[in-house]
């Protein structure tokens, strides 16, 4: 039984974005979901052999959430993310070697193997922090815009989460003090309707979850994320409305996870959904939809996608090897940053 | 007028601290830090529950909204957690957040944030972090303050790496200590006393810092070692004050910090007397007082003439009618009274 259908048009009468973005956009960001679609896809193919000691949760199937918001961030834009950080540190250009060093338990890993895959951290790309409790980044990112309406920069600050992330009470605390204060900050729910293997039935009401964000007087919208353009385009307009000083957005992104909520591989059989659920989700890939978008647009061939394939596999390759090459840390390492001087 | 304000007024101090200089009162000691603070550092900003009502937070944030602002000064929506959320990512991005509360027993709705994500940033992204924030809050006693408005829970937050926890017992301190509390990098809980709050003291004008992790003897003697902060330092300084004319003289150490714990002053001290009570305004058990009571036997067995003892409140939450309460908290009388059985042996 089906019971999350994708109810979005994909790109039917986006026939125009062509003429409204640069082809080399369009492309670039078929790349960048491509890119995080082949790293993920190597990460499950080596997670049985251990090497990576840290959990994992995969965003296979929800690229095009990731990739589309952070095309309309700057680099100096804050992101905030949940558990499920690897589709939002790739997109928001952080760095694959640190990112794989981390998974690794390297000394050299973004965060020096302090944190693991949930903790993919990277400020100097405005990867600025995540949590492993659901919610726990969504106060973290509006005290980020306070930052910034309090300093007069102009920084717009977004967090993921899922849709359980808006079950929590401190959600419902952020979304009053955001609007209260008109923060600039969007907060970005990737409703991929299971948490861990719970279905949203089973949490709410049947209610759609932007309009009870709306009820905290915020700007609130729903946009297919299974549409890198329709994401990017959502984004956009939020981020010109924290930045003029329009106040806060929510979007919420219906998306769905082609994998299990961690580790390798779908659960589906396991009977918490079902297999015929993922298949019809499968059936509107993010990826594959923009690129036959794309083709029919004659913005790329199957020779150039093959080709870029090869160039990122080749890029992955090299990273993985950089990797397990690279050192553990030591004992001393385990007794620095307990406080700052 | 608050409703235990009748009698926090009515507590009568003798000023531990009778130096010279200007006298200050506690609240107004602190008032002037944040006063200090604010000026300072654009980065600093306060915001809690009333700081700009006419209660102003027992008086600690009087007048500072008029000068420096409501976007720097402001009172917030009844959210804890997700205030000490948007501290925590305000401090993660150079602000450094003043945030009061009434009580400490509020600071237990926002757990999460404090324990699980101000105190890990810095550890957690490796040092790419940093979290410079004040936590305040004011511990409650009397008055139906009861099971609910009086926790001291310092002791819960003792064994959570990252933290900082701050207790003083002075107006000296109050303003020195939070001064340094929001120049320090990292999260810091201070914890003062609502009894205190009517105590006046000798305050250097303008900036000054009391540095976190240190302690001070208030009294020195060869007999016994008492260490403490806060309130329960003050009954024990009463103890010993009534001993002292049956010829006991107590050591007392205001540890005015306990984490980082000042670990030096109670070796060197100990070494001298042997004997060691270990005072708390909290619970006995799993917390201050066991901490430090094990530490004296675990490091500094061979000074101990006699068992390590410890006052704190017993494992019983607090009653809030008035007869129940005097039961409840350990009183100048009882300490003395331990004190006596600890120098006799």
């Amino acid at each position: 039984m089906i019971r999350y259908e994708y109810s979005e048009n994909g790109y039917q009468g986006w026939g125009a974005a062509r003429g409204r973005f640069q082809d080399e956009f369009l492309v670039r960001l078929f790349r960048d979901m491509l890119r995080i679609r082949l790293i993920e896809e190597e990460i499950e193919r080596r997670y049985h052999q251990d090497q990576m000691k840290t959990p994992i949760h995969l965003v296979i199937g929800q690229e095009a959430t990731s990739v589309g918001c952070c095309a309309a961030l700057r680099k100096t834009d804050l992101l905030y993310s949940s558990h499920r950080t690897h589709g939002n540190y790739l997109a928001k250009s952080g760095d694959l070697k640190a990112m794989l060093c981390e998974m690794h338990c390297r000394i050299n890993g973004c965060v020096g193997s302090r944190g693991g895959s949930m903790h993919l951290i990277d400020k100097s790309v405005g990867m600025a922090g995540t949590s492993a409790i659901v919610a726990g980044a969504i106060p973290i990112a509006a005290g980020s815009a306070l930052t910034a309406q309090l300093q007069g920069l102009d920084r717009v600050s977004v967090v993921f989460f899922g849709d359980a992330g808006t079950e929590e009470g401190v959600t419902s605390e952020s979304l009053n003090f955001a609007a209260l204060k008109k923060l600039p900050v969007i907060f970005f729910c990737e409703n991929n309707f299971y948490s861990v293997q719970s279905p949203l039935a089973t949490r709410q009401p049947p209610r759609e979850i932007y309009k009870w964000a709306a009820g905290y007087g915020i700007a609130s919208v729903r946009v297919d994320g299974a549409n890198v353009l329709a994401v990017y385009e959502a984004v956009r307009e939020a981020v010109k409305r924290a930045r003029e000083g329009g106040g806060a957005t929510f979007i919420e992104a219906p998306v769905y996870r082609f994998r299990a909520h961690g580790g390798a591989g779908d659960d589906s059989h396991t009977g918490y959904r079902d297999t015929a659920e993922l298949k019809a989700w499968e059936e509107v890939c993010p990826i594959e939809t923009y690129f036959r978008f794309l083709a029919d647009a004659g913005l790329i061939t199957i020779a150039q996608r093959e080709h870029m394939h090869a160039e990122i596999m080749l890029e992955v390759i090299e990273a993985f090897d950089y990797a397990l090459a690279s050192p553990n840390p030591e004992e001393k390492d385990l007794y620095a940053h307990i406080y700052s001087d | 007028m608050p409703w235990d304000e009748g009698l926090v007024n009515s507590l009568v101090y003798e000023a531990p601290d009778p130096g010279t200089g200007r006298s200050l009162g506690y609240a107004k000691a602190i008032n002037e830090a944040l006063d200090i603070a604010l000026a300072h550092d654009p980065g600093v900003f306060v915001l809690g529950q009333g700081v700009d009502d006419p209660g102003a937070m027992f008086g600690t944030t009087r007048g500072l909204q008029e000068k420096y602002g409501a976007a720097r000064v402001f009172d917030t929506p009844l959210s804890e957690e997700g205030m000490m959320g948007v501290c925590t990512g305000a401090a993660m991005n150079g602000m450094r957040p003043v945030y009061m509360h009434n009580r400490p027993d509020f600071i237990l709705l926002a757990f999460n944030q404090l324990v699980t994500h101000a105190s890990k940033y810095h550890y957690m992204d490796n040092g790419q972090t940093t979290v410079p924030m004040v936590v305040w809050a004011a511990i409650g006693r009397g008055w139906g303050s009861g099971a609910q408005h009086s926790q001291s829970i310092q002791g819960l937050l003792l064994g959570v790496p990252g933290l900082k926890i701050v207790m003083p017992s002075t107006p000296y301190d109050a303003k020195g200590l939070m001064l340094a509390a929001i120049a320090d990098n990292n999260p810091v809980l201070i914890f003062e006393h609502r009894w205190l709050m009517k105590k006046d003291g000798t305050v250097p004008e303008g900036f000054y810092t009391v540095p976190l992790g240190k302690g001070i003897y208030r009294r020195r003697g060869s007999d016994i070692t008492i260490v403490g902060a806060s309130h329960a330092l003050e009954v024990a300084l009463q103890a010993a004050n009534k001993l002292a004319a049956d010829g006991i003289e107590s050591e007392i150490i205001d540890l005015r910090t306990l984490k980082p714990l000042d670990e030096q002053i109670i070796a060197e001290s100990l070494k001298k007397t042997g004997k060691i009570l270990v005072v708390d305004t909290g619970w006995a058990m799993g917390g201050v007082c066991a901490e430090i009571g094990c530490l004296a036997a675990e490091k500094w067995f061979d000074y101990l003439k006699s068992p390590v003892r410890r006052v704190g409140l017993p494992d019983i939450p607090t009653p809030a009618g008035y007869t129940l309460e005097q039961f409840y908290y350990p009183d100048a009388e009882k300490v003395a009274g331990v004190i006596r059985e600890m120098v006799k042996k």
